[in-house]
């Protein structure tokens, strides 16, 4: 069980693991996986994440690469999309009768 | 055999209060919002349980891969037995956002202070036990995930959604081998029976203590972490099992077993609790040599760990260098 320090394969980078369901589809985050390099992180997802013909393309990126939004800022951070009936089709009326689309 | 408890700080009231209110608005908690320590530990405690099944889950089922009676039958287990290592690593994966190092779960296995499905303690002594534990145990497993998928910390619902997708096929396969026992000689039927026989109540130990003696019960589905209690999951359980045994034309090892019609529910016996505190305790059949075939796999594989890694160094600096 003793390995040598800095050896611990948890200790292996982080990546996040997206997958293309089919061709043209946008890709989606399917889990994550550790890994010592992209190339192995592309074989482990092929072998973690696919095993059921699940993708058709896969995406591997490191997990300290990735900026997310916090939490706290959910209300205010997307505020400015919310309150904006306008950018919506419903926003706006049509004579009756009147086929718009 | 639990790792020690530790004082967990207290938390602010106002805080717990909004995410109980979050919990009560059916929202899904995510791995950077706050969230009371005990949900923290609790989740932790269940999904590295849970990940540690997936994992000493393969032992029972490779112990036949060499011995399957074809090579369909060995294709089909081979593939169930690589799915539970993909369950094991989307589960430790998913209990990692929680703040804890899959080197240190792995660590609380091999060393023996985490605890795993007591189901897994028990050996399997005929290829019988093949097709039952795909019926039983991963039927258990399903009744169990199912609801899981549902819970309220978002990574484990997801990793549980992905995992029941993947468990029918278990199911399947499993009642499968014991449809054509069921249809063989006497001598396969009367195997299948044995099978039956050894994993029908540590099937039902699979669900946990009774729900008069689960001390987490409460707190855990209050947070939403459980929608079932131990009790409910194992009811629905044995009401979808049982007219599956009466389909193969076996007997389920239970004198009491009987169905209640005011209630629609089969009625079961008493549960040998205390084999089920024995075996959690260390004391099972086979507690031993699977931490043993853990240990020596883990070990076995220390070289393939460093080759990577020696890899993986090798072409940074030939990129640096480049």
């Amino acid at each position: 069980m003793a390995e040598s320090p800095g050896m611990p394969d948890s200790h292996w980078p982080l990546w996040e693991v997206f997958t293309q369901g089919t061709d043209g589809e946008p890709f989606e985050h399917a889990g994550s996986l550790h890994a010592a390099d992209a190339e192995h992180a592309l074989q482990n997802a092929r072998d973690v994440y696919t095993r059921r013909g699940e993708a058709v393309h896969l995406w591997v990126v490191p997990s300290a690469a990735i900026t997310a939004s916090a939490p706290s800022d959910a209300g205010p951070f997307f505020d400015p999309g919310n309150d904006k009936a306008y950018r919506h089709p419903q926003f706006y009326k049509a004579p009756r009768g009147v086929r718009v689309f | 055999m639990t790792p020690p408890i530790r004082q967990l700080p207290a938390d602010d009231p106002a805080q717990v209060a909004a995410f109980e209110a979050r919990i009560a608005a059916g929202e899904s908690i995510e791995p950077k919002d706050w969230m009371p320590a005990r949900y923290r530990s609790q989740l932790t405690r269940m999904m590295s349980q849970h990940a540690h099944s997936e994992i000493v889950g393969m032992l029972p089922e490779g112990n036949w891969i060499t011995r399957a009676p074809s090579l369909r039958r060995k294709q089909s287990l081979i593939a169930k037995v690589q799915d539970e290592a993909g369950h094991g690593l989307y589960i430790y994966c998913g209990t990692e956002t929680l703040g804890v190092d899959r080197f240190d779960l792995f660590n609380q296995l091999l060393d023996g202070t985490a605890k795993y499905s007591s189901i897994f303690n028990y050996p399997t002594l005929s290829w019988a036990d093949m097709g039952v534990i795909g019926w039983l145990v991963d039927g258990a497993a399903i009744v169990n995930q199912t609801v899981l998928a549902k819970t309220s910390y978002g990574p484990y619902a997801r990793a549980m959604v992905r995992i029941c997708k993947e468990e029918n096929f278990h199911k399947r396969q499993g009642y499968e081998i014991c449809t054509v026992l069921a249809n063989g000689t006497p001598a396969q039927r009367a195997m299948l029976q044995d099978a039956v026989d050894r994993f029908w109540w540590p099937s039902l130990m699979m669900f946990g203590p009774s729900d008069t003696n689960s001390p987490n019960s409460g707190e855990l589905l209050r947070w939403k972490v459980k929608r079932k209690t131990n009790d409910e999951l194992r009811q629905r359980f044995v009401n979808l099992t049982v007219p599956q045994a009466q389909a193969l034309g076996i007997t389920v090892p239970d004198p009491d077993l009987r169905f209640d019609p005011e209630t629609k529910n089969w009625v079961f016996g008493e549960i040998d609790w205390s084999e089920f505190q024995q075996v959690i305790a260390g004391h099972g059949p086979c507690n031993r040599e699977r931490l043993e075939a853990r240990r020596t796999a883990h070990a076995d594989g220390a070289w393939v760990r460093a080759a990577a890694t020696a890899h993986a160094e090798k072409r940074a600096r030939r990129t640096e260098a480049a």
